[in-house]
């Protein structure tokens, strides 16, 4: 009998504290897979960010070290510059990195650091039980916009990979979905690619997934994926926004 | 036989792998609960046959409860 489908080497045996239905699982499944792919599982540190994924050090099978909130571009620089022959990669909320780490991540990416950014875009607060987000879209609903986001008083959602793309530091920048098997194969090769520009030492690689929240989105996780494809993925287009040679 | 494995103890029947299953045999049981509370997903003996081993359910399953293997 051939194995299919197994638990990835790099992820650990720790079960999940995520909610039902939340595709942080998937995405940290999808990195593992990557590290026992290309065999880096030994020699990669990651950075844990806060927000619902903080205890990610747990779930790794590699190093990971936990960053203030926000600061994970920050420490994951330090780590890279003191151990260039190490992969470093954050794995980084959109309340971690496009609302407290705002500043850090524009950074990284001018400085062109080498280094793996995986950035979760749910458009919601999610540990802190469901708040508005940069990231929120306009008329979504939250616990701080209970008539929807509106934009004359709260401004509009960052699109942080085409922001990002725009500087001359950053190598590689691309926005996948977790909308299906089809979208997480292809989640799957962005994050491959990114560990690969890495590896080639050419700069800042971040990649934008698109999850859900079913519990603070208040929806099944049959829904909220529905909800995903027709509502984010038209505000936050999918794409490679920039891969340099 | 393909064979589809199930740890049930970290199911959280959220169901996304019904949904992903193309032959629809993934199913939560309204019949079993596990440890957390929650109903599993699972392939009955006779379903079992119908699977392509395409591991759509794995693919999809947050939480690495599923195995599958072809024969």
């Amino acid at each position: 009998m051939a194995t299919v489908f197994k638990k990835p080497h790099a992820l650990t045996d720790k079960p999940l504290h995520y909610c039902p239905g939340c595709t942080h699982g998937i995405v940290h499944r999808l990195v593992a897979e990557v590290l026992d792919e290309m065999g880096i599982e030994g020699e990669t540190i990651g950075v844990a960010p806060v927000g619902c994924s903080v205890f990610a050090y747990d779930y790794f099978n590699c190093d990971v070290i936990q960053a203030p909130h926000g600061r994970a571009p920050a420490v994951a620089t330090g780590v890279k510059r003191a151990r260039p022959d190490r992969f470093v990669f954050t794995y980084q909320g959109d309340g971690d990195l496009a609302a407290i780490g705002t500043n850090e991540t524009v950074h990284v990416g001018t400085r062109g650091e080498n280094i793996t950014v995986i950035f979760i875009n749910n458009a919601i607060y999610g540990m802190t039980g469901g708040q508005m987000a940069p990231t929120t879209l306009p008329g979504q609903v939250t616990q701080t916009s209970p008539y929807g986001r509106n934009v004359a008083t709260q401004g509009y959602p960052i699109r942080v990979c085409e922001m990002l793309a725009t500087l001359d530091g950053v190598a590689y920048a691309e926005r996948v979905a977790i909308d299906g098997v089809p979208g997480i194969m292809n989640a799957k090769k962005a994050i491959r690619k990114a560990f690969e520009t890495q590896k080639a030492g050419k700069g800042l690689s971040f990649v934008e997934v698109l999850s859900t929240c079913p519990t603070n989105w208040g929806m099944t996780p049959k829904d909220a994926i529905k909800w995903l494809k027709e509502n984010m993925e038209s505000y936050y287009p999918l794409g490679c926004y920039k891969d340099k040679e | 036989m393909n064979k589809v494995t199930f740890k049930t103890d970290l199911c959280k029947g959220c169901g996304l792998c019904e949904e992903a299953c193309p032959k629809k045999i993934v199913k939560l049981n309204p019949d079993k609960l596990n440890a957390k509370g929650y109903n599993v997903a699972e392939v009955s003996d006779e379903d079992m046959a119908k699977c392509i081993a395409c591991a759509m359910c794995a693919r999809m399953c947050p939480d690495c409860v599923i195995t599958v293997e072809k024969n």
